[in-house]
């Protein structure tokens, strides 16, 4: 675990004065990505992306490590060719540092385009940290749905209509994806559960080999909530099982935090405009099988963790 | 310095030159015909012969991409492509040139698909002719080689920083062995130097952030820097070339010239071309025709000016073309050398051939048959038709 105070001390390398919306969520997650390097040296390679836009609009940057990007789908490859420099340079002695290699992309940049670039850097075994601050949409272009956009949610590429409730499919399971590439670390996060975040950037760091997080990210543009509500409904994705909190180990399964009671799905849903529609009556069917595929995963989730079963 | 000489293909010639540079990282794809030359580096790095980090990536996008993450962190760093590989790579071409990364990229050329064709023509270099890369064609296998070496000299330059594509072309010179030289290992290491790279990710004592967002404020100075950069890159080409022949006896400019002192009809294209035209002018020489031949070496920069001095003298230019540019008003070169001779007082009549397509061969009588045609437009005749596709069946 993380201890605030020592935190707390490390220099900020995400500057204030970025131009995110208030109370999003990738700023938090670029922030404490850093916090959580501490004085290990990082490198950071960044997809296309909110992120990317908001924090270096020339000429300025709001990041005070090095910083790189280049398109939208390739931040994996990026970083393969940012951690190979390392490679070469250490070998002939031109770099002292051990610097890491840190790669953020959105759910677009990662889950969608930059799939394959991901998988292939995995599968090389490049000694780099890939973090998707996933918020479950193409944010940056305006909300069009992502293969992370879970069902039943709006989005302007899979609107509600007079015949569509929304996102006809479920989500792709990233994490999983990632797990069978037999990569040392993985882990899904939740921006809200700081501390736990925080804990698996720094094992992730510590860890020699290709590592990935899956950091759920609220924003609040795309999903319709008071910018104020973002950590808070970080909480209460785990809290509904939603989106639970976990890491892989070398193929170990741990749950990070389970929920004392687990709450229906509903509670976080009916937090959220892009899910209002789902309330009508006409979609009460919908609303009940999401209730039953969450179920259905935290279960599965529960037996891979060695977890008693809930009840 | 040791000329060793060899029997090479234009493959293994470019294999040789990257095992010599020895680039901090390479990250590469196979694709016919460019495949062995990623073979042929990956054995030197299984055998202990580079220093290199090699990358087999699973993608050309991604091989651009990780040439380009190793080249922003300071590393000399070079990828390998062809055709669609480099089609694949596009998106990423113009941003490693406007992110000013000194890559290095030896390209095969070969035709575009559909149909899909694995033999050469130039549309996959040419389909990347705006993405701020210099381009230098090869007639040979030597040409391949020293044009390497050359190229890193032009765009690792502080005053240029610019990525270069040397091509060679499919099959004709990629898997044809030749006589050549290669010069040793000690000579090359000199020659390239230590790289020395303008800015980089890893220098942690600078921390600076690259490829950031360009709005309407600074956008169109960053191109224009860019567009200087390319201007300038013309004049470094020509010193790199003149050097190197002082160095190693064979010296290289923006294009070559043969028998156009007296020249009354020219032709002008790229690449491997050059080789069988040359035996053609020689033949039609000896029957007292005055014809010549300018093969083009360095296709971006342009060399406008350059080659409107040569043209004008000259009665007859056929342009010949291995790629259709599908304007319906002939192929790249002929637009690029039609706007050259513009400006002259006294302009040669042109005429486009695109030949070549797909690997179609050009003949011996091919080229005859085009110098006699230029003749007899040099004397009066009829330019009708102004684009010819030469050898496509009826």
């Amino acid at each position: 675990m993380a201890n605030i105070k020592k935190l707390a001390e490390n220099p900020e390398l995400l500057s204030g004065g970025h131009r995110l919306c208030s109370g999003c969520g990738a700023g938090i997650v670029a922030r404490q990505t850093l916090l959580a390097a501490g004085d290990r040296p990082v490198v950071v390679a960044n997809a296309t992306g909110c992120l990317e836009v908001s924090t270096t609009i020339f000429p300025y940057t709001a990041w005070r490590v090095n910083w790189f990007h280049s398109a939208f789908e390739n931040a994996a490859a990026s970083a393969s060719g940012i951690e190979a420099a390392v490679r070469a340079q250490r070998k002939s002695g031109r770099l002292k540092e051990d610097v890491k290699v840190i790669a953020f992309g959105g759910d677009g940049g990662t889950y969608d385009i930059g799939f394959q670039s991901l998988s292939g850097a995995m599968e090389r075994g490049h000694n780099l940290l890939y973090i998707c601050y996933n918020n479950e949409a193409y944010m940056n272009t305006g909300i069009q749905r992502s293969s992370a956009t879970p069902r039943g949610a709006h989005t302007t590429t899979a609107p509600t209509g007079k015949i569509c409730p929304g996102k006809i499919q479920s989500r792709k399971d990233l994490t999983a994806c990632l797990v069978a590439h037999d990569i040392p670390y993985a882990a899904q996060a939740v921006v809200g559960e700081w501390n736990d975040f925080v804990t698996k950037v720094q094992k992730a760091l510590a860890t020699s080999g290709p590592t990935f997080i899956n950091i759920l990210q609220p924003c609040m543009l795309g999903w319709g909530f008071p910018s104020a509500q973002t950590v808070a409904l970080g909480q209460l994705a785990v809290e509904t099982c939603i989106w639970p909190i976990y890491e892989v180990e070398k193929g170990v399964y741990r749950l990070t935090k389970r929920p004392k009671q687990k709450k229906p799905v509903a509670e976080w849903l009916k937090t959220q405009d892009r899910f209002k529609h789902l309330f009508g009556p006409e979609n009460a069917g919908l609303l009940e099988a999401i209730q039953k595929d969450v179920d259905l995963r935290w279960e599965k989730l529960l037996a891979l963790c060695g977890e008693k079963a809930a009840i | 310095m040791a000329a060793i000489k060899v029997a090479k293909t234009g493959n293994e010639a470019m294999a040789e030159a990257m095992r010599q540079i020895n680039p901090d990282v390479v990250a590469a794809y196979p694709i016919t015909p460019a495949t062995e030359v990623v073979q042929i580096f990956s054995q030197f790095v299984a055998d202990g012969a580079v220093d290199t980090e090699f990358i087999a990536v699973e993608s050309e996008h991604s091989a651009m991409s990780a040439t380009m993450g190793a080249a922003a962190a300071g590393s000399r760093a070079m990828t390998v492509t062809s055709s669609q590989g480099l089609a694949l790579m596009y998106e990423m071409l113009y941003i490693a040139a406007a992110l000013r990364l000194p890559i290095v990229l030896p390209e095969v050329n070969r035709a575009l698909s559909a149909p899909i064709n694995i033999h050469c023509d130039h549309s996959d270099t040419m389909g990347a002719r705006d993405a701020g890369w210099i381009q230098i064609f090869s007639e040979n296998s030597q040409e391949a080689y020293d044009n390497i070496l050359q190229a890193m000299k032009i765009s690792e330059h502080p005053d240029i920083l610019l990525p270069s594509m040397v091509t060679t072309d499919g099959f004709i010179i990629s898997h044809c062995m030749e006589t050549m030289f290669f010069l040793d290992d000690a000579t090359v290491k000199n020659y390239v130097g230590p790289y020395k790279p303008h800015a980089s990710l890893l220098n942690l004592a600078e921390p600076h952030s690259l490829g950031a967002l360009d709005l309407q404020d600074y956008y169109f100075e960053h191109r224009m820097q860019l567009a200087e950069a390319m201007r300038r890159a013309k004049d470094r080409i020509v010193e790199v070339g003149l050097d190197f022949g002082r160095r190693f006896g064979r010296s290289y400019g923006l294009f070559e010239t043969y028998r156009m002192e007296d020249a009354e009809v020219a032709m002008i294209l790229l690449g491997s071309t050059a080789g069988t035209t040359k035996m053609v002018v020689d033949v039609l020489r000896r029957e007292g025709r005055k014809v010549g031949l300018i093969k083009l070496r360095v296709f971006r920069p342009f060399p406008f000016a350059e080659l409107a001095r040569e043209f004008g003298r000259v009665k007859a230019v056929a342009v010949m073309d291995r790629s259709d540019g599908l304007t319906s008003f002939g192929g790249p070169l002929f637009d690029h050398v039609r706007s050259t001779l513009y400006d002259l007082e006294r302009r040669p009549k042109t005429v486009n051939y695109i030949y070549g397509l797909g690997g179609r061969d050009i003949t011996l009588e091919d080229l005859r048959s085009i110098f006699v045609r230029l003749q007899d437009i040099a004397a009066g005749g009829p330019i009708d038709p102004l684009i010819t596709y030469q050898g496509v069946r009826a």
